[in-house]
This record gives C-alpha cells, structure tokens and sequence, in this order.
C-alpha cells in the first residue's frame, strides 16, 4: 500500500490542484468549503503561486478569468450561493474559450439553505449554469481520493478543450476526511514549471507575435453563430470522448441504481447489501455528469429487456431527468430523493426497493 | 521636410464606432501614444470594459482582454498577479467602473494592486443609449432621469476618485479634462505617469478624464466640450487628488 | 470488517479531536478511514459529533446509521445518540457529565468520570486523551506506543508543549479497569 495521509475532501481538492500545476487561487469564504481557501492560502507561497481572498465571488471568479487568459492554470471554489453569484464569470470563461476548474461543495437550498450537504445545484452545473448555449465539464468524486485523483483530471480537460471544468462535491465529501495517497503526481508538474508553459493564445506581452485578444464578444453579422457552432462541434467531441462512469454488476443486473457523488457510496452498500441475498441489482455511478453517460443506460435497455432503473439523488429529481432523457422511455425508471440535510440511509433504500 | 504627426504604432488603422465628438476616440489615441513612447507595446496588456469601450481592442495593436461589465480591475488583477513583468491597465467607463464595478474598484485600490486605470467620466451610459450614471450631474436630463437628476431620488453624483483616494495603498489619483488642446496635452501627461508609475512598481495609479458625450448630452461636439469646462469640472474639480 | 464508531459531546470537548486521532492511528496500521465530522455553527459550547469508519476494505458509505461504538460525552448526545448503535454495542460513556438514564438494556456498557479524571490532571480539555486511553486499551485497537508520534503530528510546533499532558492523560485511560 503506497504512503497515505488523512485528508479532508476540501484540502485534498486544494492538493490535488497544486500537485496539477495550478498557481492561481481566488476565493471568498463560505461553508462547507473554507478549508479549501484556507489550505490554499498556505500552501500556494509555498508552491510558489497567488492567493487572493477576494472581496466577492464575482471578483474571484474574474480574478481567475485574468489569470487564465495569460495560460496560467487558475481555479476559484465555492458553495451553492457563492457559485450562483459565479454564474456570470462562468458564462465569460465559456465564452472567451478559457480554461478553468470551478469547485463546488453544494450545500442546501434554495436560497442561503443551509450548510448540509447536498446535491441540489446538478441542473445549475450540467445545463450551463450562467447565459448562453455553453456547457461545463463536469465531475463528481465520491471519495476523498477521487477529490484529489480528479483535480489533475479536471485541469487536463480544462487545458485541452479550453473550457471550464467544474467539480461537483458536496458538504460531506468536503468535510469528510480519509486516508488519500497523494504519490499520484509528481512534483515536475508543480507550480513554477507550469508557470513557463505558454500558451500560444494567452496574454503575455505581443513580443515577436501578433496581439492576442482574450474576448467573448461577436458583433458582425454571423460571427456569433460561426462561434457557437465552433463550441457545438467541441461539445461533441468531449460528449463522444471524455464520458466516465462507474459500473457495478452491470452484467446480470435487472435493477440497477443510478446514484452519483457521495450518494452513490451508499447506492454501493446498498447494492453489496443486496448482492449477498442474491438480489440481482447493479449500479451505474456517472463520474462526469456532463457529458451524462447516457449510452451505457441505452446499451443496458439494449442488452436486458427487463430491466428497470432506480435514480438515487440528494435532491427532488435533477440527474433523474437526464436518467429519464438518455433511456428514452424504454425503461422502467423510479426515484428516490431527499434534500435540504436529508441523506437517503441504506435502509430507507433497501425498503424503497422491496416495495418497488 | 519633418513628419509632426503620425499614427502610433499601438493604434490599428481602423475606423473607430465613436458617435462624432466622443472623447474615447482621443484618449484611447493618448494611450496608444504613451504605451508607444514609454516602449511597453510588447509588454503591455490592456482590459477593456463593458460600455462604449468595449471593441477599444480592435483599435490598439497590443495584447487585450474583455472583462465583464464592472470586472475589469478584478481581471486585471488576475492578470497582473500572474505576470508581474508586464504592465497592465483597465480601461472603464463611469457605469463600469462606478457604478457596477464599485466593489471591484474599491477593494483592487485598496490592495494596492500595481495597474493603471484609466477611467473616462463622461457622466451617462452610451452604449445602453444615454441612462443615468453615478456621475450625472444634479438635473441633468437622461432617458432615467427625464425630469433631471435629484439628490433626494437619485442621490448626488459619486467621486469615486476622492473615495479611493482616501485608501492608504493607493499611489495616484488625477483628474483631467478633454475639453482643449491644453487640456488633452495634461490629459497625455498624467496618463504617462500613471504607466509610468506601475513601471517602477509604485501601485495603484488613476487616472480620471472628463469626455465629452455630444449624442446623449443632446449637445454638439464644440458645446459638450465647452459644458465641461463651463459646468462639470465644477462638479469634479481638476488636478492631483493623491 | 468494518468498525464504526460514533464520538458525540459538547464543542470544545474535543470529540472531533478524538476521532480524528483514532482514524490517523487506524490508518498507520493499513487500514480504510473515513470520518465525517459535524460542522458549522456548531462551536465551543454547543454539540458537536464524528462518525468514523474503519475497514480492511474500501469504505462504501462513510454515513453511520448503527455504531458498534458509541462514545458520549454528555447528556444532550446520549439523547440525540443513543438510538445509532447496534444491539450488543458497546456504549463509553463519561460519567462526569452523562447523568441521564439510558434507555436501552441490550449494550455493553463502560462508564468513568473522563472529565473529573482530566480536571485532577490539570485540564478538564484532555477528557478526550483519557477516552483515547481507554478506548484503545478496550478494544485492543493497537500498541498504545502508537500514540506519541501521532500526538506529535497533531500538535505540530506551534502545540508541541501540549503533547505532555495529552500523553498523560493518555496513560491515565489505559490504566482503567
């Protein structure tokens, strides 16, 4: 077993980020994610990278635009209320074709809600989020250890598709702590390495080359829509190559449980509790959930006639709609959900599925 | 025979969208002249704003950025923190930079971040079509305040440039005004030192300038200059504020 | 095998403390951790818990709803606690301060003034050190010598004169019963 350490899924996102080169954090204080600015604003000196508290999550999100736009690989965090203020900026990151990685650790709503975890802000994070026909990457680690893994995942994917990448946790995966093995990057990523590497469209100065302009902003006729379908076809592309999911007795399985983050560790007791009563149920766990795993569902329904799916949420039925959308309805589909602090129990699952 | 006046090398030989008299025409010139004089070009990185300006990087010929309207100086931030061996400079509007951006503006100031801002008060939205801004003179009509601005609805036109330079990082504050040749000469100058400043690494520099608006003052281009003169630096004084 | 045990007390008894200190030795013997601590606004004074999860294996759901082991600190966690442990639990509780009846006759119960143990020893803020003690002595969870350089790593340098006490009363809940 490699060296490990006991990490909260906060710090382990902020390590996750350094050891991935990032060396631009701004941020605004708000629970359950403090410990993430926190653990950045001691550790970015260190790395030899920028801390800013800002004096918003407006500003922060758009502190993290202009340290992008000069190629620097750059992240804000937040939870629910400081990312609906981020919306905007998020919006002008997807526009201008700036890569940057967006943490939010949800937590209940609407409105100020309260500090439980919960998954109530999947609409928000997969269907845009902000104005315009655009899309984030998103990912949702289940496990402190995803929360680090993913961090340099969700900068790769920022980099490559010049697009914002969000990780979606929540209030528990943030707090929780576990052991983490951090030996996954090495240190030739780290922070002043990364610093050197320019790229070609970024700010730095139009020495030997002609000016770079960082802009979102389409006025003659035509253009926007030239841009739009430039941002479709790229769409495509990550929906046809970036999908990740995790399957579960997917090859036997006449129920299975669709479940995602946090939520989906207790799909999984579910499904090992099951399992041992000879129960023939399986899970899918959808790692990004944009681009939404949808043909695994389809080749299910392909492959079993009589199979029927049970999508277990921290909400009132958000994934469920892209559950519902991807099987077309050739399947059976129910719903399990609470939200507002309530975490559906392995129990209330199990019951749930006996009556079904 | 001696060439005395040439386009600056940091200016594109394109039309700019300016309505006829708009001051931005002249003072986005007097950046392009400086950033040319000061031999920056290559290390320069402007941010435009939302308002007006916001093509002003079709017009100059260097590294830009948009920001989002108000967020310029957060921008700015972003990219000055990241690449302190460039020069970085915000060009905003009254709305963008007094109005929506006043969290952005206060708290980059009092940080003392090291950028130049160039901040053009011209006392109305243009770009949304002529709408009070937190610099509309008292009873100046806009098509928000079409009765006058009033100080018991609408308060009293915002000093920004007085506010921040309250702020103990702040490193200099000016005023200027377009409304002569004299004036746009000063106006060029204190532009300079305010780039020069973040040259020398010396903090937060602004530079405010009095623009003419003749469409959305309902005035022509010779009246809205003499209405600067004549009515708004009384309002806004001129000169060294810190 | 998984192991779960739930830590309930008042803010400031340190209870997050103790079942972070648990899960950091569990995991310097190879084994899975997870712990969730209670958060926000609930600080000194008021109540404040951890759930911690040991396990050879991967742990699926790091939510407790059945503790093997329940430790209670005060009278307010007995109450709002004492429905999450399996039948046969074991149930620590700290006498000093848990005066309520408890309901249930189906656990193993131990019981010592943790608190007044710590106020003799100079700190009634190391109640927690003595648990530890006494909780690891219990369960056979591992060589007490375990605990020093843990209690190091912990304390850090800013906190190092305190590892002294903490030790102590370390000690002092490993010679219980």
């Amino acid at each position: 077993m490699k060296k490990r350490i006991l990490l909260s899924g906060n710090e382990a996102i902020a390590e996750g980020a350094l050891q991935a080169g990032c060396c631009f954090y701004a941020g605004y204080p708000i629970t359950p994610q403090n410990e993430l600015t926190a653990y950045m604003a001691k550790r970015m000196p260190e790395v030899g990278g920028v801390f800013i508290q800002a004096e918003s999550e407006l500003s922060a999100i758009n502190m993290v635009f202009g340290a992008s736009s000069t190629g620097a690989r750059a992240m804000t965090s937040s939870s629910s209320p400081g990312i609906s203020l981020k919306q905007e900026g998020i919006s002008y990151i997807a526009g201008a074709e700036l890569p940057a990685v967006i943490v939010n650790i949800m937590r209940g709503g609407p409105g100020l809600g309260n500090i439980a975890p919960s998954q109530s802000d999947y609409f928000q994070a997969t269907k845009g989020g902000g104005h315009g026909d655009y899309h984030c990457i998103v990912l949702a680690p289940s496990t402190v250890q995803e929360a680090f893994d993913f961090m340099g995942v969700a900068f790769d994917l920022a980099d490559r598709y010049r697009n914002p990448v969000i990780i979606l946790g929540d209030g528990m995966l943030g707090q929780m702590l576990e052991s983490c093995s951090i030996a996954a990057y090495g240190l030739s990523n780290s922070s002043k390495k990364r610093r050197k590497d320019i790229k070609k469209w970024a700010l730095t100065g139009c020495k030997q080359r002609s000016p770079n302009v960082i802009k979102s902003f389409y006025l003659k006729e035509g253009d926007l829509e030239r841009f739009n379908l430039k941002l479709q076809k790229k769409y495509k592309t990550i929906q046809e190559t970036e999908t990740r999911y995790e399957g579960l007795y997917l090859e036997d399985a006449r129920l299975i449980l669709v479940s995602y983050g946090t939520m989906a560790r207790v799909a999984k007791a579910v499904v090992s509790e099951l399992r041992k009563k000879n129960k023939k149920v399986g899970l899918v766990r959808p790692i990004t959930l944009w681009p939404f795993p949808r043909r695994i569902l389809q080749d299910l329904t392909a492959t079993h006639k009589r199979i029927s799916f049970l999508v277990v949420e921290m909400s009132y039925g958000q994934m469920l709609e892209d559950v519902r959308l991807a099987l077309e309805g050739k399947a059976k589909v129910d719903f399990l959900g609470r939200a507002g602090g309530g975490i559906p129990t392995e129990k209330e699952i199990i019951r749930f599925i006996k009556n079904l | 025979m001696k060439l005395l006046f040439k386009r600056p090398r940091s200016l594109r030989e394109i039309p700019t969208h300016y309505c006829p008299g708009c001051g931005h025409g002249i003072v986005q010139r007097l950046v392009a002249e400086v950033v040319d004089e000061l031999d920056i070009r290559e290390r320069v990185i402007g941010v435009a704003p939302v308002g007006c300006a916001v093509i002003a990087y079709d017009y100059w010929d260097f590294d830009c950025s948009e920001a989002a309207h108000g967020r310029a100086l957060a921008v700015a931030t972003g990219i000055k923190r990241m690449r302190p061996e460039n020069i970085v400079f915000t060009y905003q509007g009254d709305g963008d930079l007094a109005a929506i951006g006043t969290a952005e503006t206060i708290h980059a100031a009092n940080r003392g971040e090291n950028l130049t801002v160039i901040f053009i008060n011209n006392a109305v939205y243009g770009m949304t079509g002529g709408q009070m801004a937190p610099t509309t003179l008292l009873n100046q009509k806009t098509t928000t305040t079409p009765y006058g601005r009033r100080a018991d609805r609408e308060g009293y036109p915002l000093k920004i440039s007085e506010l921040i330079a309250q702020l103990p990082a702040v490193r200099y504050v000016e005023r200027v005004a377009l409304y002569s040749p004299q004036a746009v000469f000063i106006a060029k100058k204190t532009i300079k030192q305010a780039f020069q400043n973040q040259i020398e690494n010396r903090g937060f520099s602004l530079v405010e300038v009095l623009s003419p608006c003749p469409t959305y003052w309902g005035m022509s281009p010779k009246e809205a200059m003499d209405w600067i003169r004549d009515v708004m630096i009384k309002e806004f004084p001129l000169g060294r504020i810190r | 095998m998984t192991e779960k045990i739930i830590i309930a007390g008042a803010g400031g008894q340190g209870v997050i403390l103790l079942g972070k200190l648990i899960a950091e030795i569990a995991m310097r013997q190879d084994r899975f951790v997870a712990l969730i601590p209670s958060y926000g606004p609930e600080v000194r004074g008021g109540s404040a818990y951890c759930m911690v999860s040991i396990s050879d294996e991967e742990i699926s759901s790091p939510y407790i709803n059945e503790a093997d082991t329940l430790i209670i600190m005060n009278n307010p966690s007995l109450n709002r606690f004492e429905e999450k442990i399996k039948r046969n639990g074991l149930l620590i509780l700290n006498s000093s301060l848990v005066t309520d009846k408890i309901a249930r006759n189906d656990l193993k119960v131990i019981r010592y003034p943790f608190t007044d143990i710590a106020v003799r020893l100079g700190n009634p803020r190391v109640a927690n050190m003595v648990v530890l003690g006494c909780f690891i002595k219990y369960k056979r969870f591992s060589d007490p010598k375990i605990i020093t350089p843990v209690l190091y790593k912990f304390a850090g340098k800013e906190k190092k004169d305190l590892v002294k006490i903490n030790l102590k009363a370390f000690k002092e809940g490993l010679r219980l019963r």
